[in-house]
């Protein structure tokens, strides 16, 4: 009885303080989401925003039934595997080295960070110019070894690759940061047996590192797809003009893309709203495959 | 059935860009002793800000203070511009519309534009190309924006690489050989024949495609409104002569304004360009040493390609204040300053005919009489017929052009992709 009250006493505090975010992500996070799906069951142009028409789920059925939305989809899908897989791949190796004695490490730690810091917009920039077909510096680099230029921007696979190099280049260092803490919090007692039992440095790092780093890479998972499913300043910045149709041939046009160009581009809002909802349900559904895909593996493992 | 219905205007703000039509307000409120702070929101470069008009009107008007923003690119100001326009108080005073999306202002949204002709801007059409004075006024006599400047067409072109590819250099000379568009990319095939290694003869397919349909007086729309994207012969014309320069190699397979195209200008990638008036003071600023390199020679077809009108949200708060500022920066004198500061060609034919303008010769560009060369051609431009969307659907139709010059597209494919596009974005 006693001990029942008690804890209702003070149950009242968190919630309070909790419900300042929650009013906030009422407000500027739930609503947006409730009152896009609203605006996606109606036809609604941007030149006239005030007035819609309601079509129920038109703007879904039509979505599905273009060729450009799947395109979109299975660009944003081969975009998000060959950035995510090696960016989390490098990130993992290059927390590792940081997580060695080694002299300068804050300054390697924070140099890092920096093209975390950089806006996606001066990236891209910057990248589009290496890779340019007449003067770009990769072009330059390649032909020293005497492979022609290549048009990186018109083909499919070379586009992409240059977007995931941009990507992978941006959020590196953000995901070793994340590893690398999560190291620090391996007890070194771990290590030390390891050591005694014979463990080679590899060994250490695939039988103790990686299993005790399970939730922080489990994190970087879920974090890396959300955003790769949202992928959408890179591929429209680097293709100048053809930006918002992802290049010419939509040869790279993502999901996020798409949803501009129907929006911004086309006046399609409602459409554009459908593509976000859309987006929206892809992301769930790929973060509840990836939680429980990782679990069971985990606990199979374990 | 379908219902129409409005939504509540506070809420339509969700939307990210819309958002932003509700931040950025400001209080552009008459504080009580008259003065008047008018919020002037345009695009890319109308050399007001740079030739010091801003700062002399209010000089003029103490009264009167502006607040002047620009957006780069125009593609992403028009959408912002949108959002703003359907707010329910002002937020802009003075907007700008590129010749592309005038018909979306005369035919979508008359609405919500002033019509100048309450403040006596019916008086000032003399003083105007036909064809630009018609394009910012409604199908009933609204008139709903004020021409700055126009894009009429000539060929800039690098003498240096032609005289390299032993092609004539002279502007008359060269006037009197490319009498058609065919004959133009004739004189294209014997300069790729001679040309200098990595030297195409003009910069784009869909540049070319652009200036050649520009000279026709339907282009996506007939009158009616309808779009006729996929039946005009004259889209087909202009369509099959830029596959013709995409597939002969011909063109530098550049996108424009891209950063490789700006560098182009400057690395002798291609040797001519269709040039609108505007594209003068743009080749300067690339090319910053190509003085007497270049010059410019009146083109195979007459043609446009851009200018602006400036007109007033019917959300502003001060709508007569805006109107006596938009009409004093479109006045000739004005214009006039512009053409000589930054080469803006005007669209009043008054100011275009004063000697600053119509004697006007280009140093640069060997002393090129570059006000009659764009002069005669703004004299002898039909009233093309605008419809709401034609600004994208040339977007479609120079991606389509794209496609074919980067990706080795069939044409026939590309046209269908092309078709797509615009059925998509018209959809």
């Amino acid at each position: 009885m006693f001990k029942a009250r008690r804890r209702a006493g003070q149950g009242s505090a968190p919630y309070l303080f909790v419900a300042p975010f929650f009013l906030v992500f009422a407000a500027f996070g739930l609503f947006p989401i409730l009152y896009t799906a609203w605006v996606s069951l109606h036809a609604v142009d941007l030149q006239n925003p005030n007035e819609s028409t309601w079509v129920g789920l038109e703007n879904y059925r039509k979505l599905f039934s273009s060729d450009f939305f799947w395109n979109a989809l299975e660009n944003t899908f081969t975009i998000g595997v060959i950035s995510t897989v090696p960016q989390l791949c490098i990130a993992l190796g290059i927390a590792h080295l940081l997580n060695y004695r080694l002299r300068g490490r804050t300054f390697f730690r924070v140099a890092m960070l920096m093209p975390y810091a950089t806006s996606v917009a001066a990236a891209t920039l910057v990248f589009s110019g290496l890779f340019g077909r007449d003067f770009g510096m990769i072009n330059w680099l390649l032909g020293q070894v005497g492979v022609n230029p290549v048009d990186w921007d018109s083909g499919r696979w070379t586009s992409q690759n240059a977007l995931s190099t941009i990507i992978t280049w941006r959020w590196v260092g953000y995901n070793a940061l994340i590893y690398l803490a999560g190291m620090q919090s391996v007890p070194a007692d771990l290590y030390e047996s390891a050591a005694i039992d014979g463990a080679s440095r590899w060994q250490q790092f695939r039988y103790v590192t990686i299993p005790s780093l399970r939730p922080t890479i489990l994190f970087t998972i879920v974090v890396s797809t959300i955003g790769a499913i949202q992928v959408f300043g890179e591929p429209l910045l680097f293709g100048g003009v053809s930006g918002h149709l992802g290049g010419a041939g939509r040869q790279y046009q993502t999901l996020g893309v798409l949803l501009y160009d129907e929006g911004w581009f086309n006046y399609k809002l409602g459409y554009a709203a459908a593509v976000a909802w859309t987006m929206f349900v892809i992301i769930v559904v790929a973060v509840l495959v990836n939680t429980t895909l990782a679990r069971r593996r985990w606990r199979n493992a374990a | 059935m379908r219902i129409t219905r409005r939504m509540p205007t506070a809420l339509v703000g969700t939307l990210a860009v819309a958002a932003l039509s509700l931040c950025a307000c400001g209080s552009d409120s008459d504080d009580g002793g008259g003065n008047v702070t008018l919020n002037v929101q345009l695009f890319g470069s109308f050399g007001y800000k740079e030739s010091g008009l801003f700062d002399e009107y209010q000089k003029l008007h103490p009264n009167i203070s502006i607040k002047f923003t620009s957006v780069q690119q125009e593609s992403t100001y028009w959408p912002k511009i949108q959002s703003q326009l359907n707010a329910p108080t002002g937020v802009g005073d003075v907007y700008a519309a590129e010749v592309s999306r005038i018909a979306q202002v005369t035919q979508n949204q008359a609405d919500r534009w002033v019509d100048l002709k309450t403040f006596g801007a019916g008086d000032l059409e003399a003083d105007y190309y036909d064809w630009k004075w018609k394009a910012g006024t409604t199908a009933d006599g609204k008139i709903l924006g004020l021409g700055t400047d126009i894009g009429p067409l000539a060929i800039c072109y690098r003498k240096d690489l032609f005289a390299k590819a032993g092609l004539p250099t002279d502007r008359q000379e060269l006037a009197k050989s490319w009498t058609s568009w065919q004959a133009f990319l004739d004189l294209g095939k014997q300069y790729k024949a001679k040309a200098p290694r990595g030297s195409a003869f003009v910069d784009t397919a869909g540049g070319l495609y652009n200036a050649i349909l520009g000279s026709s007086i339907k282009q996506y729309y007939d009158e009616s409104g309808k779009p006729i994207h996929e039946t005009n012969p004259a889209i087909r014309d202009a369509w099959n002569l830029g596959v013709q320069a995409a597939q002969t190699g011909l063109t530098a397979r550049l996108k424009q304004f891209d950063e490789a195209w700006n560098k182009a200008f400057s690395s002798g990638s291609f040797a001519s360009i269709a040039c609108p008036s505007w594209m003068i003071s743009y080749i300067k600023g690339q090319d910053k040493n190509g003085s007497g390199k270049w010059d410019v020679a009146p083109g195979p077809g007459v043609g446009n390609w851009g200018g602006s009108y400036l007109g007033i949200p019917k959300n502003s708060r001060h709508q007569k204040e805006s109107y006596d500022l938009i009409r004093w920066l479109t006045a000739p004198d004005q214009q006039v300053r512009l053409f000589q500061d930054s080469g803006i060609f005007p669209a009043s034919k008054v100011a275009a005919s004063r000697p600053e303008v119509a004697d006007a010769k280009d140093p640069y560009f060997g002393d090129a009489p570059v006000g009659k060369i764009f002069g005669d051609v703004a004299q002898n431009l039909p009233v093309a017929v605008h419809g709401p969307r034609d600004g994208s659907i040339l977007d479609a139709f120079n991606n389509g052009l794209l496609s074919i010059e980067t990706q080795k597209t069939d044409p026939d494919k590309a046209w269908k992709d092309t078709m797509k596009n615009v059925e998509n974005l018209l959809g």
